[in-house]
Order: structure tokens, then sequence, then C-alpha cells
């Protein structure tokens, strides 16, 4: 099933919108922690991936592998130890400025209300108020937020905290959208309904998505490609599936289909053995 | 917060707090008029308590004649200029040493020396270099309320998630942006929530102050009405203090509520 370059079919022309080259990240050690040496934990060692322009990728692996440090090396939140990061070709100095980042915990600013939130980015832009405010409604609209831009983050449910972090995200129209674990935090009925969502939005104007999660059902429903991540400490890709099945989908019907299935076997077997390596690091520590 | 749940408890409070202060005022009455105690006892607590008519008479004589005005006007002045000079240098201080380790760590023992000394004691200091006109009492509310909004406004960036600190870092925010959209908003919060403290504080610098030398102010009356052992008018400069003390704080909650509307309160509800 690993695949290396077939996907690109699926992508405009060529060239790779975000490139990890040999990213190794290594922080200095805490107390007790594992894997280290002379004072040191590799979170990630030697990881390479890529997602071509308009490719839904995620990234799957056990709790605590180091998803979202590679994700914030892609941010340029972090600096990678070594290796590089390449945009669209060019290689990254300072933050990601073609990438939107939705964050695994709450964002939004507490003090602002949804609308003003989701102007934030325009603002810091120096967008005119009228104009950032005219599309900042389009936005909440179009997730689903008509009539709550007045509302402050406080008055608002999990899952319309997302729509509004999603909207303050895609109002900048980034060419990449980074996302760690964005509806980890969701029930499981909401959680598919914002995975619906996503992908409508994504399908309209396709963006180049790196999706970080730690389900795998979530993984396969939404991407084009999966990659898997070995156990911490020195996390590294260890396998790449592509996910052959139709679009449009809908995340909730697409886990009966029998290549859905297979799809997941294949995967969950490969991930198997690094989800219990991980579980009994967890259990050591 | 006040409203209580059943309709008529909030009026049955209110009601229970009138009749407990006429109590008070009862007894007070009671032991310092020859009737239920001596008159010997009588005239002992009048001369160190004062006697509740005479007080109220005279508070009553300082509203009708119109001579308390101009006093509290100059306490309400002291008080709302050494609480916005105190704010605004708070939070100018505390936004720069809590994002300047390098000051912070210089300051860090002179600041908390200073705000361990007993800053009344400054006062003659102040009456000395600003004299004994409003600028000295100003002075004096201003060194309470500055430690106060320091503290509150470094805490406050602090503790700025850092979450919501890299959205606003990915969203395209400069490091000035960061300060004005981030920074403080954040810390004009947690000054905000200790408004009550700062605002009392800067009450307690304008009287104390007022009191130690001065020519206007309640402050002032107080201190004129000890110097003769006129005790009724001690009092009902108290009164006249403690009343005042609590419109100011009844001020504070209402712009409290304005000013922090978006701060999730516990079980809230909202009617449709």
């Amino acid at each position: 099933m690993a695949v290396s370059g077939s996907t690109d079919t699926s992508a405009p022309v060529g060239g790779t919108a975000l490139a990890l080259d040999g990213i190794t990240c290594m922080f200095a050690a805490r107390a007790g922690a594992r894997g280290g040496q002379e004072g040191r934990y590799t979170a990630v060692e030697n990881a390479t991936l890529s997602v071509a322009p308009g490719e839904f990728v995620s990234v799957v692996g056990p709790t605590g592998c180091g998803k979202s440090t590679l994700l914030n090396v892609a941010a340029g939140l972090l600096a990678p130890s070594a290796g590089r990061v390449a945009v669209f070709g060019a290689p990254l100095q300072g933050l990601n400025r073609r990438a939107g980042y939705m964050f695994q915990s709450d964002a939004l600013m507490p003090w602002r209300s949804a609308l003003a939130n989701v102007t934030a980015g325009l603002e810091f832009r120096g967008t005119a108020r009228d104009t950032a405010e005219a599309q900042a409604r389009d936005w909440l609209a179009r997730v689903g937020l008509a009539g709550f831009e007045h509302r402050y983050p406080h008055q608002l449910s999990g899952g319309m905290k997302k729509r509004v972090a999603l909207a303050q995200m895609l109002i900048l129209d980034p060419q990449i959208l980074l996302m760690d674990e964005p509806f980890s935090a969701l029930d499981v009925q909401t959680r598919q309904l914002m995975e619906n969502e996503l992908l409508e939005l994504w399908s309209a104007n396709r963006k180049s998505v790196l999706f970080i999660t730690h389900d795998l059902e979530e993984a396969i429903s939404l991407s084009d490609r999966v990659i898997v991540l070995s156990a911490g400490p020195a996390t590294r890709p260890i396998g790449e599936f592509a996910i052959d099945l139709p679009r449009p989908r809908d995340v909730a019907e697409i886990r009966m289909m029998p290549r859905f299935v297979e799809l997941h076997g294949s995967i969950w077997h490969a991930m198997k053995a690094e989800v219990l390596k991980g579980y009994a690091q967890s259990r050591q520590a | 917060m006040r409203k209580a749940g059943k309709p008529d408890s909030g009026a049955r409070l209110a009601f229970y707090h009138a009749l407990l202060l006429g109590a008070l005022f009862a007894l007070w009455y009671a032991l310092t008029t020859p009737g239920l105690v001596s008159e010997e006892f009588a005239k002992n607590t009048a001369f160190f308590f004062g006697k509740p008519v005479q007080v109220l008479k005279v508070t009553w004589e300082w509203f009708a004649g119109g001579k308390i005005y101009p006093h509290l006007g100059v306490t309400l002045l002291e008080t709302l200029l050494a609480f916005g000079v105190g704010s605004v240098l708070g939070l100018g201080v505390g936004l720069w040493l809590a994002l300047s380790p390098t000051a912070s760590a210089l300051a860090d023992p002179y600041i908390k020396a200073m705000n361990a000394m007993p800053r009344v004691i400054l006062a003659p200091i102040f009456a000395v270099w600003f004299g004994l006109g409003i600028t000295s009492k100003v002075a004096l509310g201003v060194t309470l309320v500055f430690f106060i909004v320091f503290f509150n406004v470094y805490q406050g960036v602090k503790e700025v998630s850092p979450t919501v600190l890299a959205n606003a870092r990915m969203l395209g925010a400069s490091r000035r942006q960061l300060l004005r959209y981030i920074y403080l908003p954040s810390a004009t919060s947690w000054v905000f929530s200790s408004l009550h403290t700062s605002v009392g504080m800067a009450f307690v610098g304008a009287v104390v102050g007022e009191y130690l030398g001065s020519a206007k102010g309640v402050g002032y009356l107080i201190l004129q009405a000890e110097g003769v052992f006129d005790i009724n008018t001690v009092f009902a400069g108290i009164l006249v203090l403690t009343a005042f003390a609590l419109v100011l704080d009844v001020v504070v909650t209402k712009v409290e509520a304005r000013l922090l509307v978006w701060r999730p309160k516990t079980a809230e509800t909202e009617a449709l």
C-alpha cells in the first residue's frame, strides 16, 4: 500500500506546496524525559514529508509522538534543530506567511466577539474596517454562524468556537492549512458535522492541507493521503497510504464502504505496533 | 450577583438590611441617651461615640447648607486623579517590565521593596514636596494605586495564553500589533478586575492625605472637628465618607459590568 508520488495525479501543476526535509527536533530534556542522550529529548528525527498543492494529507500517530511539533515546524513557530522546510519551493524563514493554522485548543481572543475575531487577521493586514467586517460576516455565514456575530467566545459552544476559528483562518485565504487535531475536543456528532463542512469548504477552493489527528477514521475519511508516524521519541514517518475513496464524501457514510474498511485494516496494521509501543512507554513513565 | 432566584427575596433582603441599620442606630441612641442607661454612662459613651441624632443633624446641615459639596468635590477629584494617574503608570510600567525580561530582572528587588514600604509614611514628604493642595494627596493615592495595577498588568501579560498568542502571530500580527491587540486587552482585563481595590485605594490615599494636612476635603473636616473634640462632626464625616465609598463602589460595579461583557459569568443564561 505504501506509495510515493502516485498521489500527484490529484494535484494541479507539479511542485510541492509544503516540503519538510529531514526535520529533527531536539529539546532540552525535562526531568524524567525518556529516550534522550546527554540531557536531550529528540521529539522528531529525520522526518521527511510533503504536501502537493490542493492535496489533503493527514498525519496519524500514537499520542505524544510529536505530531504537533512537526506542525509547528511547518508553521514556522518552531525552528527545527536540523532539516529544511520549503514552502512552494522557497526555504521557510520565520513564520510561514502562506499558511493558516488551526489549533487544538482554544485560540480565539476571549475579549473579542466572533465577528471581531474573524476580522482580526484582516485588521493586522491593514484592511479597511468596513471591508473586513463585510468579509467576516460572509465567512461567519459560510461556516453556519450567521446571527452569532456579536457573541463572545464564552457564549459559544465548542463546535461554534471551532467554526469561528475556521472562518478566522480561511478569511485570509491561506494556500496551506495546518490543522492540529482541530476537532478532537468535540463530541462525535458535532465532529462529523464539522468534518463534512471542512470537506465542503475545502472542495470549493482546494488548499493544501496538513491535518494532524490521532483518529485513524477521521484521517481516512478526510484525506487524499495518510502518513503514519512512529511512536516517540525520535518520531518519523513509517508509512504512506493513498486514500482512493471517491469524492465528494460524507464522513459518516464513507465509514461503511468496504474500501474504507480495507484501508483502515491495512493502515491500522502498520500503526498497531507503534501504538502499542507508545502505550508501553506511557505506562513506564 | 445580587439578583437572587425568588422575585421577592431581593426586596425582603433590602428590608432586613434596613432593619439591621435601624437596630444599630437604636442601640447607639439607647446607649448614649439617659434613660435605659445611667446619666453618667450616657455622658461617657456620648463623649466617645457621639450622639446619633446630633450626627445626623450635622450631616443634614452639611448637605442642606451646601457646606459639604466643595469638600466632597475635592476628595472626589483627588480620588479620580490618583486612580487615573496610578492606573496609567501601572499599566505602562507593568507592560514594559512584563515584556522585557532584563528590565524586569533589574527592577524586581526595587519594586518589591517599594511595595513592602508602608506608603502612608510618604504623606508628610509629599506635603513638603507638593504643598498642602490636592497634588500631595494625589501623589499618595498614586503610590497606592500604582502597585495594585502594576502587579495585575504584570500578571495579565504573563498569563496570556500561548495558543492565543501563536494564533495572532499566525494571523499576521506584528510585534506592535501583538502589544495592542493581545497584551493590552489581556492586561486591561486584569486591571478592570482589580478596579474595586484600586479605586478604594485611591480613596484611602485621598482621605489619609487630607487628614494629615490639608485645607479642603472631607478628611480636613474630620481633622478640624477632632481638633476641638467635636465627636459628632467626626462621626458625621465618617458617615459621609462611608456613604460616598458605597456610591463609588456601585459606580465601579456598573463600569466593570460594561467593560467586561466578554468575560464568562458563572451559570449564565440568556433570555431569548
